[in-house]
């Protein structure tokens, strides 16, 4: 017994290599599948180990803020701008798109698949108060969607609207339950395995692209930061290399994401 | 074995719960050697009277002496209660339990544990669990337990009361050889039969106070109280 | 009820090939609980004994409070241990945040009012029943806690694994705390959080399916090692 103990407590002593970096991502990127290709390439090729925390872009904003990772990789300007204007970050390097999407019941009673516009979708939905889920957690794909429905300029106040305050395979699991309208990230709508009644109704809209940036962590306000690894994988995720992968990755033969990264100036 | 710790002496002492007096004051002197028996009706203090002479009882007034200091006293006294305290462990275990917590080592006081089992007729039934035993046989092993360690005083409360006639006997049999090798013992008991038995003085308690102090020949013979001669003579007493 | 079936088909087959992820997260999921288990029951179990048997002032409000500290909100302390961990914390120099270590830290607090209430409760009983013996026979204080211990063993033991059965199913403190990093701080219920959350619900199921036989097996084997050890009944 107490050798069982021994072995128990000596496995917990955490092993902390110098290789490991923390890497605040949004749930939508962990969902496409994506980081499965990445991951094993940027470990092979650098010999970093990085460790994923998958949350809400605001909650990885706040985890860069603390200093409990050592970069970040999110999808939502304004609280990037914010970010770096109060020098919790070294600088933005955007990375590569990918685009949202609206799911909803093949049904369809909306008719979104006829608009002409997201904002112009998101009025249909307002005006027949169709049931729409929303992640409600401040995320990426949170935060798109408010700023769509200030554009649309509709009231969106009532039983219909539903913010679940959960990542997006949690809203869309809601969504699935309650044949709602949703606004999801193409990446996770084609990897999520509960589908039941919904679909693909509207995309293509240029406002719909979703850019996803990489903002180092500011060391001079945390010693500890990684600030040479989180260079190193900078590199690397610019590099020709991360292109290939990226823009080779899809499901069901379909490209999720556009790498769009500038070469160094 | 250093002075013996008796006579024992109690003066004036009290015992008080809930504002209620159980006991006293009671004025008791237990000489170095003899079989008190503690007799009286139910609620007459019989049990008060042998915890407070034992420490278990704090005393709201008077106090209990001993020859030797209060702190050493316990060590070489024992207590047997109505109710045998069964350890959950095994008949070994429950009889080595006081001499290893008292430093004997570990296997002097097995050894002991089994000559004593072998002498109260429980010697095959060393590694049985303690409380699975029958009452008569908890009752044997809380006496054993407590005259392993050969006491100065042992306190007995009512240790019979629930047992039948074999047991009674084998009881009765042990008490006699523990009062022969030297142990002082005092015991209460409703049994008249057994107190006439075994007794060599008699304190006779009601309402929380001794009525009557004699020698078995004398308390037997010619009862000095009309309460202990109705107790005698097999009438009600309250 | 197909997809029940799927995910009990999903959890045998990842148990019968031994699927490495599976095999790393189980591991993971036992060292963390069994440590937090064994640090918990530490604490708890001699707490336990000595408030059972101490008369003292605050003993009422104590044990008062330890009871409600039993229905202490797991993500609340979760999140309060991410605040002290974090690196923006009091106790950010350690590094100890999406770390196992934070996740055992978390487990602790979840546990120890649990095992200790439960151990307070059974040796109170053991308590009333050996009181007149154990003062009788002079013995110390600390004489007294080892007794209990030792006597009430099993029903500590059934404390010990009441706080395993709440620590093994937990998922909202160490979800904040572990962050729930692949091949670092992913665990069997954080793992299936995130299964269901992409919407896999046979792979969720199946891991779940793993975790109730890890938790049945964990209890099984307790039993049977203090059966071993004794024939008696306690």
């Amino acid at each position: 017994m107490t050798r069982i103990l021994a072995l128990v407590l000596g496995l917990t002593g955490t092993i902390a290599s110098a290789e490991d970096l923390k890497l605040a991502v949004t749930t939508s990127f962990h969902n496409s599948g994506l980081s499965e290709i990445l991951l094993p390439a940027i470990a092979e090729d650098t010999g970093i180990t990085v460790q994923l925390l998958v949350v809400g872009t605001g909650q990885a904003i706040r985890l860069g803020e603390a200093g409990d990772v050592d970069a970040i990789l999110v999808h939502s300007r304004p609280a990037e701008d914010a970010f770096l204007a109060d020098g919790y970050g070294t600088h933005r390097r955007e990375i590569m798109y990918n685009d949202f999407v609206f799911i909803g019941p093949v049904a369809d009673p909306a008719a979104i698949a006829d608009a002409d516009t997201a904002a112009d979708a998101l009025a249909r939905i307002a005006q027949t108060e169709a049931v729409f889920v929303s992640r409600g957690d401040d995320s990426g794909t949170h935060k798109k969607e408010l700023s769509l429905w200030d554009a649309a300029d509709v009231s969106r106040g009532g039983d219909w609207y539903r913010p679940v305050g959960a990542g997006m395979g949690a809203a869309l699991n809601t969504a699935a339950g309650m044949n709602a309208y949703i606004l999801a990230d193409r990446a996770s709508w084609l990897n999520f395995g509960n589908k039941a009644d919904l679909g693909l109704l509207f995309a293509g809209d240029p406002v719909l692209f979703n850019q996803y940036a990489y903002i180092p962590v500011n060391p001079e306000l945390h010693g500890h930061i990684k600030a040479d690894l989180a260079v190193k994988l900078e590199d690397w995720l610019t590099s020709p290399r991360a292109a290939e992968l990226i823009n080779s990755y899809t499901i069901n033969g379909e490209t999720l994401f556009t790498f769009n990264a500038q070469p160094a100036s | 074995m250093v002075t013996s710790i008796l006579p024992l002496k109690m003066s004036g002492a009290v015992v008080k719960r809930r504002g209620k007096t159980l006991l006293g004051p009671v004025d008791l002197t237990v000489s170095q050697t003899g079989f008190t028996i503690v007799m009286g009706p139910n609620g007459a203090g019989k049990t008060t009277l042998l915890r407070a002479l034992h420490g278990l009882e704090r005393l709201s007034g008077g106090q209990v002496q001993w020859q030797i200091p209060l702190r050493d006293t316990l060590q070489r006294q024992a207590f047997v209660f109505q109710t045998p305290i069964m350890m959950r462990r095994s008949v070994r275990d429950n009889l080595a339990y006081p001499l290893i917590l008292h430093g004997t080592p570990k296997a002097a006081a097995y050894a002991l544990a089994a000559d004593w089992a072998g002498r109260i007729g429980l010697g095959r039934a060393l590694d049985q669990q303690a409380p699975q035993l029958s009452g008569g046989e908890k009752q044997k092993l809380a006496l054993a337990r407590a005259l392993m360690r050969s006491p100065d005083i042992l306190f007995l409360d009512e240790p019979c009361a629930n047992l039948d006639g074999r047991a009674i006997r084998e009881i009765e049999a042990i008490l006699k050889s523990a009062q022969a090798g030297g142990t002082r013992i005092l015991m209460a008991t409703h049994d008249i039969g057994q107190a006439r038995r075994l007794a060599s003085d008699v304190v006779f308690l009601m309402h929380g106070k001794i009525i009557e102090m004699a020698a078995a020949d004398a308390f037997f013979g010619a009862p000095k109280t009309p309460q202990a001669a109705a107790l005698l003579n097999g009438d009600i007493v309250e | 009820m197909g997809e029940i079936w799927e995910g009990l088909m999903a959890g045998l087959w990842l148990v019968v090939t031994l699927d490495p992820d599976l095999v790393e997260i189980t591991l993971r999921s036992l060292q963390v609980t069994l440590t937090a288990v064994v640090i918990g029951s530490a604490i708890a179990l001699p707490f336990g004994a000595w408030l059972a048997i101490r008369r003292f002032r605050h003993r009422r409000a104590t044990i008062a409070l330890l009871n409600a500290l039993m229905g202490l909100p797991p993500v609340v302390v979760g999140l309060i241990v991410y605040l002290l961990l974090s690196r923006s914390g009091p106790f950010g120099v350690l590094g100890l945040l999406f770390t196992p270590t934070a996740m055992i830290i978390a487990q602790v607090i979840i546990i120890t009012p649990l095992i200790a209430s439960i151990a307070h409760q059974s040796i109170r009983d053991i308590w009333s029943e050996y009181h007149d013996l154990l003062i009788s026979l002079s013995t110390t204080k600390r004489q007294r806690i080892a007794t209990l211990i030792w006597d009430g063993r099993r029903a500590l033991m059934t404390a010990s694994l009441a706080g395993f059965g709440r620590a093994i199913g937990e998922v909202g403190a160490i979800m904040i705390v572990g962050g729930n990093i692949d091949h670092a701080t992913r665990v069997l219920t954080t793992a299936i959080a995130l299964e269901t959350g992409k919407g896999d619900f046979a792979l969720a199921l199946g891991l779940g399916f793993v975790l109730i036989g890890l938790a049945i097996a964990v209890n099984v084997a307790t039993h049977m090692i203090g059966r071993t050890e004794s024939d008696g009944k306690w």
